[in-house]
């Protein structure tokens, strides 16, 4: 407890408010004992006069030091805000607890209550009580606390609230200990803490509403004086001696700060730790063996192509040096063909499907030695052209369409956005363009649903409209990252009909990724698998059920549920985890997984070469039969 | 025949206009702001019964002759019972009479009007000036600070606006007279003659709320920059401008509006204690020196009207809350 008080101390804001109000809170013990003298003394040659030698400060309208009065009124402005903060706290706490003391209903009452007067501003609350208790110091005491009395109750209630729950106090429930007692024993402690950091926060806040009252004429009365008091006389003689009022200002300013700023400090660091520096990139290193590029050039060099990628490698800042969860990928999609990526999660495959529309966060670094869409390349810098050419004819469908479109703007003027944007039209044209392409994804209704808002359409609604905005432009490629993952089992079908209709009819591309290796071989012809940030596995999608030849491959179409499957068991799934992108180990990513790995599989990487024309595989022992006694004992039966 | 039972599925049943969202939104808003009314009015109606001692004594001081004090007490209904004199007090509420000063002797709702404009002019007007210095801010700081981006700009944009947000207005209020008025002498300092008047006033009252709502603002804008949509924006290879200003704001903004309404009562609430350093001639100086005086009729009226501007202020801003970000209308139910 004590260690995480003093985290406090390790931001230089939180050093300079310790100091700060450490200092205030000694200047209110000694400087009354020091200068009351001082302060009193009234110099009748020197009324109203300016900072001088005598008086740093200049003097009121008695003649009376303003420095020594500022100092000596630090003890009753602390006092009274402290003594105002406790009537808070306590009024707050009987509040805050009075819910779980006297039952439920008694509780939201009370609760209720304490929202309505939370809505009002604390100065109004302050004034309504200050009328009560009447004008005067004492009166002002009461009115600050009881005013932040209902802050300090909602505080607590929350409070109270998160511990009710918690076993220890269930437990003691159970064995009988009376509400009472199990708030003292078991709730009180806990949340003492939070509450002496805010009672720290809002004595700053007191210190400033007091000056506040006091400043109005309506707290301190003479022949005593606090900060406000002083600053409330100083002022009206402001031109005459600007220092009479700006020294207690700044007094009430600088303690105020320090109070706040050494609660806020103190939260702070109770909370989250701040978060070291990134490291630099160090550059990337040379792309994967021109072995390999070369007989990916020789399968590839068609003009056909949509896309072309080479090399492609994704670097993310990380604690521990940079992460590359992409390293080194490189494929291509012809005109209207299906290519299907799939993969566990972590093995790269959205992240390639980002790093290829560019969309990768900005934090993270994309190389490639080739990135084509229509034969421009995509690696030059954001360019307006470029902008053009991907906002039309490259089309993105998201996974989770609750979140992906914007929830305060019309469907329509999402659609129609690209079109003005992109081709320059209207926002009449743009929104009849936008109804149009609704309708063409089958929703009914277009006109009426384009007036809507996302949360008004159905998930399923929603994936289409997304694949609709992507229609907007004239698409050359549909990238579809997990687009039916998120959805219900039976709109599913539609929008994987959807995306294969559009394909038929206009001879788009599509890139479909996905962790479903079912759904992957139904839509696609060709099949990508991905493995810790490589592709370990292209080959035809019909080839998939017998002809695969990559152990990972193998495995995750034995994992599918067939027709003889009992439903009843659990899955099988692969055995052993992901690799950890950060921690990509040396030779074949999948050796600690595969049932086929050798001495060779953990020193050397494979690289990805064809097997047979249209099939490339990265395996040094691919398609080598795999014990299916080892297989079965080493699947892992996840209960 | 999918296609038409999922539309099915998502357009409500409607069961009547009571089960219309936006209907039983406007009820239950309604119903919480008239509850809210009541007990402001009730509390305003204690609050000459919970001083101790009689007021009027008070008011008329020790030398008025006991005749008078009686008379008054008579006047104002104050020996009736208690539920006798709340009763009447509401009815005269809703004739919109709020009593008569026992100082001047005016009437206390005269004295409102006469002093409400110049208070809701000030109020006004720093709110829209905190508004058009806070969102640009906000904003830009948002896409400076975005993930990734500048961590210096960060760490010192979030410490200044800290810091400037705990000066309470009063405190600004001193320190503008003393730049602006005393040393260089641009601004007056005092009353609302002119326009210029209106610019030290109006900027204590700003900055502050200003600096927070700054800081929450760009605090929104750097998490939604990290929203779905924003990226589904960045997939539409929409400009920057239209990313930040047309996509990315209006959610900063819609999570920002709550704490604005609080900042705004909090500004009508503000305008007590910066009226009286610039003796402003609104309710705020009016109640301070009621206050003073004793003048529990209009401090009791001046009460009532602030927590009614409050009060509205926070309807306001759930309306428009709702208007923004329909959702928030849904997800209460
Ligand atoms: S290279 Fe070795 S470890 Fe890697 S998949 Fe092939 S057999 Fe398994």
């Amino acid at each position: 407890m004590w260690r995480r008080w003093t985290s406090v101390l390790r931001t230089p804001l939180g050093v300079a408010a310790t100091a700060l109000t450490l200092a205030v809170l000694v200047l209110a013990v000694v400087a009354p004992m020091i200068w009351t003298d001082n302060a009193n003394a009234v110099d009748t040659g020197n009324i109203l006069a300016g900072p001088s030698g005598d008086h740093w400060a200049g003097t009121d309208n008695l003649g009376r030091d303003i420095l020594f009065r500022t100092l000596v009124a630090t003890r009753l402005s602390v006092e009274l805000a402290l003594a105002a903060t406790a009537i808070a706290v306590v009024a707050g706490l009987v509040l805050g607890t009075s819910g779980f003391l006297l039952g439920r209903r008694a509780g939201r009452l009370i609760s209720a209550g304490i929202n309505i007067a939370v809505a009002f501003p604390g100065i109004l609350l302050a004034l309504f009580f200050a009328v009560i208790f009447g004008v005067g110091a004492t009166g002002a005491v009461f009115a600050i606390g009881l005013a932040g009395a209902p802050a300090f109750g909602r505080l607590t209630h929350t409070l109270v609230a998160g511990i009710e729950s918690r076993d220890f106090v269930s437990a003691a429930r159970i064995a009988g200990v009376g509400r009472p007692r199990i708030l003292v024993r078991h709730i009180l402690p806990n949340i003492a803490e939070p509450l002496v950091v805010n009672a720290t926060i809002g004595a700053g806040g007191a210190l400033l509403s007091f000056a506040g009252l006091s400043f109005l004429g309506l707290g301190v009365q003479q022949p005593h004086y606090d900060w406000g008091r002083l600053l409330f006389d100083g002022i009206s003689s402001i031109y005459v001696n600007p220092a009479a009022a700006l020294a207690p200002g700044a007094a009430v300013l600088l303690a105020g700060l320090a109070f706040n700023l050494f609660g806020e400090s103190v939260a702070k660091g109770l909370g989250v730790g701040v978060v070291g520096g990134i490291p630099a990139l160090p550059p990337a290193p040379p792309a994967l063996a021109t072995e390999e590029v070369s007989v990916v050039e020789a399968h590839h060099e068609d003009t056909d192509l949509v896309l072309d990628v080479r090399d492609l490698e994704v670097t993310f800042p990380g604690r521990r040096g940079p992460i590359r969860p992409v390293r080194g990928v490189s494929f291509g999609v012809r005109r209207g063909e299906a290519v299907g990526v799939v993969g566990e999660s972590g093995s790269g495959k959205s992240l390639t499907a980002l790093a290829v529309s560019r969309l990768v966060s900005e934090t993270g670094r994309v190389d490639a030695s080739r990135l084509e869409l229509l034969g421009t390349d995509l690696r030059a810098s954001d360019s307006r052209a470029q902008r053009q050419l991907l906002g039309t004819s490259l089309a993105m469908v998201f996974q989770d369409p609750m979140t992906s479109f914007n929830p305060t703007r019309r469907m329509g003027s999402q659609l129609a956005e690209v079109a003005r944007h992109h081709q320059g039209m209207d926002r009449r044209s743009a929104l009849a363009r936008a109804v149009d392409r609704l309708r063409s994804v089958r929703i009914t209704e277009p006109e009426r649903r384009a007036r809507q808002y996302p949360h008004e359409f159905s998930g399923g609604m929603r994936q289409r409209a997304m694949i609709g905005m992507g229609l907007m432009g004239t698409p050359a490629l549909i990238i579809a990252d997990e687009p039916t993952t998120a959805l219900d089992v039976t709109v599913q079908q539609q929008v994987l009909d959807l995306l294969q209709a559009i394909r038929e009819a206009d001879g788009v591309a599509l890139v479909l990724i996905s962790h479903d290796v079912t759904v992957v071989g139904e839509v696609c012809d060709r099949v990508l698998v991905m493995y810790a940030g490589r592709i370990v596995e292209d080959l035809p999608a019909g080839a998939l059920a017998t002809d695969a030849l990559h152990p990972y491959t193998r495995a995750l179409v034995a994992a599918v549920p067939d027709m003889d499957t009992d439903l009843d068991q659990p899955l099988a799934v692969i055995p052993g985890r992901p690799v950890d992108p950060a921690d990509v180990p040396p030779g074949c990513a999948y050796a600690a997984r595969c049932p086929l790995a050798s001495a060779r599989c953990r020193t050397e990487d494979p690289a990805l070469v064809d097997a047979v024309p249209g099939h490339r595989v990265a395996c040094w022992h691919a398609g080598e039969p795999i014990d299916v006694e080892v297989a079965d004992r080493e699947q892992v039966r996840v209960p | 025949m999918t296609l038409a039972s999922s539309v099915a599925s998502t357009s409500a049943p409607r069961v009547g206009v009571l089960s219309h969202p936006w209907v039983r939104f406007g009820l239950r808003r309604l119903g919480r702001l008239l509850v809210s009314l009541w007990v402001l009015v009730t509390a305003s109606f204690l609050m000459i019964h919970l001083i101790p001692g009689d007021p009027v004594r008070a008011a008329l001081g020790p030398t008025a002759p006991p005749a008078l004090v009686a008379a008054r007490r008579a006047d104002m209904g104050l020996d009736d019972p208690l539920l006798v004199q709340y009763w009447h007090y509401l009815q005269h509420l809703f004739t919109g009479d709020l009593g008569t000063s026992m100082i001047s002797q005016l009437p206390v709702s005269q004295i409102v009007s006469q002093r409400l404009p110049a208070t809701l002019q000030l109020a006004l007007l720093a709110f829209l000036a905190a508004v058009a210095v806070a969102v640009p801010l906000g904003v830009l700081m948002g896409v400076l600070t975005r993930r990734g981006h500048g961590r210096r700009t960060e760490l010192a944009f979030t410490t200044s606006s800290v810091v400037v947000g705990i000066v309470p207005d009063f405190l600004v209020g001193v320190g503008l007279v003393y730049v602006f008025g005393v040393n260089l002498g641009w601004f007056p300092v005092a009353g609302n003659a002119t326009p210029e008047a209106y610019v030290l006033p109006v900027l204590s009252l700003a900055i502050g709320p200003a600096a927070i709502l700054a800081r929450i603002i760009r605090v929104e804008m750097v998490s939604v920059l990290e929203a779905d949509f924003v990226r589904t924006a960045r997939a539409k290879r929409l400009p920057a401008r239209a990313i930040y200003l047309g996509h990315a704001l209006p959610n900063a903004l819609t999570a920002s509006l709550t704490l604005g309404g609080l900042l705004l009562s909090a500004m009508v609430a503000g305008t007590v204690l910066v009226e009286n350093v610039f003796a402003w001639p609104g309710l705020g100086s009016t109640i301070v020196s009621s206050i003073l005086n004793k003048d529990y009729q209009v401090v009791q009226a001046i009460v009532l009207v602030y927590g009614v501007g409050v009060l509205v202020v926070n309807t306001l801003v759930d309306v428009a809350l709702a208007l923004i970000d329909p959702r928030s209308t849904i997800r209460e139910d």
